[in-house]
């Protein structure tokens, strides 16, 4: 039964720091529009898809294939920003959200047309499993725990380090007094993008990595967790989010241990995710480690 | 299909009337109160789900378990709204939309309440086909019979609960103009402009929001049951997210703050959405026709963004009058 629990902490720990990573870019976007990005799950699916061409089209590897849907998906997320939300700036949060859920259905249903409605799975194999006696790793958890060990913590530096970084925390914590203290806010606004969107592809193509078959819905499924991350770590803060991400992912694996009372059954796992958003919304919506203020 | 056929005409106006009758639920949470229910298609969900229920495993009546499942969705508007109704706009947004996203994923991992993915034929559990809507199929016919007095053979059933459908709504646009015009009304209209002035003169905002949020939901929960009734049998799949929004659409579309706007923005939507599958033309005929349900509902995110940003007030609406701003 530990070694049960050892295998959970496992898995919990590698959705974690997936919903970490991307939810890093989509607090950090939150943040600088000041409304949740409904579409955020589609441009997951659109990095995954880039992926998938690139990896079954074009025969490259994944971690090329990878690299490629980063920055595609990177592209995406800046033209949009450009071309829809930032004309629409100050337009008010109920329009705003209603067009990112306009902006979520073309996108989703663009794929659904362009790759169809068929399951499709990058060249790994998902039926081999490396045996560590304790534990068993699939080659695609054994990825995303490779890419994300190397790719958290260049973000984590890169947010605290960097002046970039440090505008971008500044920017998404506090507009006008960013601006004031003589940060170019739109030139930094489009760096959010770039970076939102490049973890968001990445993000998309962990997810479907160690998911294995995936459908264009592959995105809009985990849409909410990404939100519960975002609200989790408190909106607007990146460090928050990486934090966020890794609790929720453990929370959900390890709430279906038999040692807890029996455990939750595994269906219920995104129920428990949205109720947990909801009454964090209601009671908590400065985050677990945010000072209360108004928002 | 023929173009010209008019059995799918009928259909098509049949669905646009449960379609008003859903938006106006919203209308009144939405353009009135000012609250942005994403979640609205739970109460459809919970009512239709409610109903079925009833009907096939305990054989209640068919009025009492409609009304029944008017009170469960008003059961979930309060359950919803009591703690939420107190948040920012696109918290409570997205606080709906989850609600609604519970509900859908109870109803389908808990198939010995509610059948599961098989949705409502499986109510009676595996290798029993479960129908709850014969009572309502009998009503028709009768309904059915009366009027091929008048119209020979051209009264079908469709015709007969299209006529059903649009003379309800048709009453409860009436009743709502009327409301919207009532002191009840303008302190609603009051709140969505300013609650702090509102709650100045008096006005208890919390309660006016529930009101509104448990109309709605009755509004709601009726445009399910008639769905249900029509459809037949229904699943979990039936109630995803995107429900919500052709309602928001059908509001942009028509007006957003017009009342008497909402069946020209359903039959609008209704047009769109049935007549993509006639769009057969080049480059059009190259989709084949599995995927013009991606198209239509590609055309549905289109409409919303671009409505939203060049012409937020709507065909027929009044900008002055404009929540979004906010």
């Amino acid at each position: 039964m530990l070694e049960y629990l050892a295998q959970l902490t496992l898995n919990g720990l590698i959705t974690g720091t997936i919903l970490a990573l991307t939810g890093v870019g989509a607090s950090l976007v939150f943040g600088i529009q000041r409304v949740a990005n409904f579409a955020h799950g589609e441009y997951m699916t659109f990095g995954v898809y880039v992926a998938l061409v690139l990896n079954v089209g074009f025969r490259q590897d994944l971690v090329i294939s990878a690299v490629g849907a980063m920055a595609a998906t990177a592209v995406l997320a800046v033209g949009i920003h450009f071309a829809v939300l930032r004309p629409l700036r100050g337009r008010g949060l109920v329009a705003l959200s209603l067009i990112t859920v306009g902006l979520a259905l073309m996108l989703r249903h663009l794929l659904f047309l362009v790759a169809g409605a068929g399951i499709h799975q990058y060249r790994i194999d998902q039926t081999a499993v490396f045996d560590l006696r304790i534990i068993r790793v699939s080659p695609g958890q054994a990825v995303a725990m490779a890419v994300t060990v190397i790719v958290a913590p260049v973000v984590a530096l890169f947010l605290a380090r960097t002046s970039v970084g440090k505008a971008m925390r500044a920017v998404s914590d506090n507009r006008d007094l960013a601006g004031i203290s003589g940060i170019d806010v739109d030139r930094i606004g489009a760096y959010v993008w770039l970076l939102a969107g490049a973890l968001a592809g990445l993000g998309g193509v962990m997810f479907a990595v160690v998911q294995g078959p995936f459908d264009p819905n592959l995105g809009s499924q985990v849409l909410f967790l990404i939100f519960t991350t975002v609200v989790l770590g408190g909106i607007g803060s990146a460090y928050g989010a990486l934090v966020g991400g890794i609790v929720l992912g453990l929370v959900m694996d390890l709430s279906t241990w038999s040692g807890f009372a029996g455990g939750l059954d595994a269906r219920f796992r995104p129920v428990l995710a949205f109720a947990v958003l909801i009454l964090l919304l209601l009671y908590r919506p400065q985050g677990l480690f945010g000072k209360a203020r108004v928002l | 299909m023929d173009i010209l056929n008019p059995a799918f005409w009928t259909f098509v106006a049949l669905i646009a009337g449960i379609y008003v009758i859903f938006s106006l639920g919203l209308y009144v949470q939405f353009s009135l109160a000012g609250l942005p229910n994403f979640g609205h298609v739970a109460f459809m969900a919970v009512a239709a789900y409610t109903m079925a229920i009833l009907v096939v495993r305990y054989s209640v009546s068919l009025q009492v378990a409609a009304a029944l499942g008017v009170a469960a969705a008003v059961c979930l508007g309060l359950v919803l709204g009591i703690p939420s109704l107190r948040l920012r706009a696109d918290y409570l947004a997205i606080a709906t939309v989850a609600g609604g996203e519970i509900v859908r994923y109870l109803a389908m991992n808990l198939p010995g309440l509610t059948g599961g993915p098989l949705g409502s034929i499986g109510l009676l559990g595996p290798g029993n086909i479960a129908s709850y809507n014969q009572e309502w199929q009998g009503l028709l016919d009768r309904l059915t019979a009366a009027l091929s007095i008048p119209l020979g053979r051209s009264a079908t059933r469709d015709l007969a609960m299209a006529l059903l459908v649009w003379a309800l709504a048709g009453t409860l646009l009436v009743v709502f103009w009327r409301l919207e015009r009532s002191p009840w009304g303008r302190v609603l209209k009051a709140i969505r402009e300013d609650e702090t002035a509102a709650t100045a003169v008096g006005k208890n905002v919390f309660a006016f929001k529930m009101q509104a949020l448990v109309l709605g939901a009755v509004l709601g929960a009726l445009a399910g049951l008639l769905l249900a009734w029509q459809i037949g049998v229904f699943s979990p799949d039936d109630y995803q997210p995107t429900l919500t929004f052709y309602a928001y659409l059908i509001l942009i579309l028509g007006g957003m703050n017009r009342l008497w706007a909402i069946p020209v923005g359903a039959a609008a939507f209704s047009l769109l959405y049935s007549g993509t599958r006639f769009m057969d033309f080049f480059p059009l005929s190259l989709i084949n026709s599995g995927s013009r349900a991606f198209l239509r509902l590609f055309l549905v995110g289109l409409l919303l963004v671009l409505f939203m940003a060049l012409r937020p007030e709507g065909l027929l609406g009044n900008r002055r009058e404009l929540l979004l701003e906010k």
